[in-house]
């Protein structure tokens, strides 16, 4: 090279050419300790922050006067926080970590100038932070998923460009020949994400639309976080780790390209089922019921290549703490997306609207699916990009148990006592006059939210016991040279 | 699929795709909703929206000398709404009536007709909500007096007793009552065990005006051509 390379070079991001290919992974892991470590570091902590946040809302969703002097801590604005900081804090900088990496490693692309990335991180992190201490100070926006004030909005589109830039480099200077799944997930979730939040920021907070356009437009947005955003992070991821770590190829590559696409088109519709009943165009609600009712298809054809995947390898999963978050998440995807499509069903909706089994499916989704994938992630990379083993077992199998069961009791608790609640409410006498007052719906709610509580301490535990392992690696001795394999939970059945 | 630009162009319409239909087609159908007086009819005694119309080559008027809903909220109404935006108050209450049949939304005296997109079009904020923790607000204005609205939100259990709904006491102030003038007009009758006590007056701060006069702001108590009161 040069000693002043031009732009184009400056970027390439091919390894040297001396280096054999295979090695390059480690140049690509190399290129990424940095952001990536930022990115994850960042994420645990907002991981943390998230769960003090979401025990004080869950604590005060039955104890109303739990905390209930403070204006910056009542409960509209504690759960919001909460949401914003599970999503954009511990959700986007893990993904901001994950995502390049995997993509960097199947292009067998160097990230250069990663000081680029580390800015963007410092972006990001500043923005969520003012974003979440503006919604406590009261200037939280009153449209859901989009709650942080607009002083931050262009620290977030800068952010998003950044990082976007770099899973497009990578792709575009990609140094093999084959083209894996992962991949499309990945760039095209990068593609989608700042489009949405920008169409999103402008009809909704700069010039909003007129009546309710702006809650079909919230909605559109909102599901599509999840849709296009958090759900193909979390596919790609799984893609890339249940085959790499379980040494096998992914079942189909023709089924991976029917439900990329199934779901590219579907996805987009399905939002407006929050809005089923609302005072919108009956045809969009109709056509939205449709996509969520498709979305089966793409979920079917997702399950089929993860799960037959792993078929006959179980035992050799269950000993590798990757695959039993990714499974567990990817066994969610299908059971949560499943649910997801029931729940658009008119009369299903009829029961479930506006009660604490929407909340309950949410959880399953964000944090049963694309959360345990992260975790998987995580236990995968961490290792990679330090050169040392994680430093406990104990604690990952305390934090796969308290998160595993813990999100397990919530979903259920939350499904349970909001269908009670749904039926309920709508529970009419042969007089048409409702058979349960509010008060008593409300009431009944209560045991399932304290359960909802229970659960939610539970995965406090269980990040608490993650956060301590990832800390006590970061700050330990390089253990490349002494341990040879991988920290496995059971024994593995060659040892057997 | 190794390209980028066929991936990318796949990514570009799929999401141009439903952008399109969801929002701009919802757009251009709702952009010329107006507010209307309820007596708009066609000659044939068929309700019709907006503003002006063409119908069979006539142009069709709002009718004179009637209030054209819905009203835009102004002054404490307005503040009242950022009041609700900043609690966090959508995450448990709803603002729309679903139709008889659907729910129970009528039995429990919700409203006594369906919410449309145009009770909506003077709104800078719509806020339908997807959470019932509590009860739908779409006609709260109609259903409690202004006190009943100011002791539910200083303490709900005054009012609901076993209500999840979270106090906010931050909106009044606890002041000793002058000994010169007397109780302030302005001091909020509480029962004795909510009462700060003897010599003390809980006062209304300007927030808590603005936030009930929006909720007593919240009616549609009002017809329009496309929707008229369901009846018993």
């Amino acid at each position: 090279m040069s000693s002043k390379p031009s732009l184009v070079e400056s970027i390439n991001p091919t390894g040297e050419p001396s280096i054999d290919m295979k090695a390059r992974l480690g140049e690509v892991d190399a290129s990424m300790r940095q952001p990536a470590m930022l990115f994850l570091v960042s994420a645990v902590f907002w991981l943390l922050a998230g769960s003090a946040f979401a025990i004080m809302a869950a604590i005060k969703s039955t104890n109303p006067d739990f905390l209930g002097l403070s204006e910056w801590l009542t409960f509209g604005r504690v759960r919001t926080a909460h949401l914003n900081a599970m999503i954009f804090g511990w959700g986007n900088n893990v993904i901001f970590a994950v995502a390049p990496w995997i993509m960097g490693r199947l292009c067998k692309a160097r990230i250069r100038h990663t000081n680029i990335l580390l800015a963007a991180g410092i972006f990001w992190n500043i923005a969520v932070t003012v974003g979440i201490f503006g919604i406590l100070r009261g200037d939280m926006v009153g449209v859901e998923w989009l709650e942080m004030p607009a002083y931050i909005t262009p620290l977030v589109i800068i952010t998003y460009a950044l990082i976007g830039v770099w899973v497009v480099i990578a792709f575009r200077w990609r140094q093999s020949e084959h083209v894996y799944v992962s991949q499309w997930y990945i760039l095209a979730a990068f593609f989608w994400l700042p489009w949405l939040y920008t169409i999103a920021q402008i009809m909704l907070i700069f010039e909003p639309a007129t009546g309710v356009v702006q809650s079909l437009t919230n909605w559109w947005f909102a599901h599509n976080v999840l849709g296009l955003w958090l759900t193909p992070i979390a596919i790609a991821t799984a893609y890339y780790l249940i085959p790499k770590v379980l040494g096998r190829p992914i079942h189909s590559y023709y089924l991976s390209v029917v439900g990329f696409w199934a779901l590219a088109l579907f996805y987009n519709w399905a939002g407006v089922h929050h809005l089923i009943g609302g005072p919108v165009p009956a045809w969009v609600i109709s056509a939205g019921t449709v996509a969520s009712v498709m979305m089966v298809i793409p979920v079917i054809v997702t399950a089929i290549n993860h799960h037959l995947t792993v078929v006959g390898s179980h035992k050799d999963g269950w000993a590798s703490p990757t695959i039993r978050f990714v499974m567990f998440g990817a066994i969610n995807y299908t059971v949560v997306s499943l649910f997801g499509s029931a729940m658009a069903l008119r009369h299903v909706n009829e029961v479930t609207h506006f009660t604490h089994f929407t909340v309950g499916h949410a959880h399953h989704g964000v944090y049963a699916f694309f959360t345990m994938i992260m975790f998987g992630a995580v236990y995968y990379m961490m290792p990679r990009l330090l050169f040392r083993e994680w430093r406990n077992p104990f604690l990952i199998r305390v934090h796969w148990w308290m998160c595993g069961l813990g999100i397990l009791l919530m979903v259920i608790s939350l499904q349970i006592g909001g269908w009670i609640q749904g039926l309920e409410m709508n529970a009419l006498d042969a007089d048409g006059v409702p058979v349960h007052t509010f008060i008593q719906v409300v009431e009944n709610t209560k045991p399932w939210l304290w359960l909802r509580s229970l659960s939610g301490l539970m995965l406090l535990v269980g990040h608490i016991a993650f956060a301590i392992n990832v800390f006590w690696m970061i700050f330990s001795p390089k253990t490349e040279g002494q341990v040879t394999q991988p920290t496995l939970l059971t024994p593995t059945t060659e040892e057997t | 699929m190794k390209s980028l630009p066929l991936i990318f162009l796949g990514v570009f319409f799929t999401l141009a795709f439903s952008w399109t239909g969801i929002v701009l087609t919802s757009h251009l159908q709702m952009k010329d909703l107006t507010p209307v007086t309820a007596e708009l009819v066609d000659k044939d005694d068929k309700p019709v929206g907006g503003g002006n119309f063409l119908v069979n080559g006539v142009t069709i008027k709002n009718t004179d000398g009637m209030t054209a809903y819905p009203l835009r909220p102004v002054g404490e109404a307005q503040r009242g709404k950022e009041i609700y935006e900043q609690m966090g108050c959508l995450y448990c209450h709803s603002q729309q009536v679903r139709r008889k049949g659907f729910g129970a939304d009528f039995e429990r005296g919700w409203g006594n007709r369906q919410s449309v997109a145009r009770d909506y079009i003077e709104q800078d904020r719509v806020m339908l909500g997807t959470m019932r923790t509590g009860p739908d607000l779409t006609n709260v204005g109609l259903r409690y007096p202004e006190l009943w609205q100011y002791q539910h939100i200083y303490n709900p259990q005054i009012t609901s007793t076993g209500s999840t709904m979270p106090p906010y006491p931050f909106l009044f102030e606890v002041q000793t009552i002058n000994e010169l003038t007397g109780p302030s007009v302005e001091a909020l009758e509480l029962p004795a065990n909510y009462h700060p006590g003897p010599g003390f007056e809980v006062i209304p701060t300007q927030r808590a005006k603005d936030l009930v006069s929006y909720l007593m702001s919240l009616n549609q108590d009002y017809e329009l051509p496309e929707i008229k009161f369901t009846e018993e």
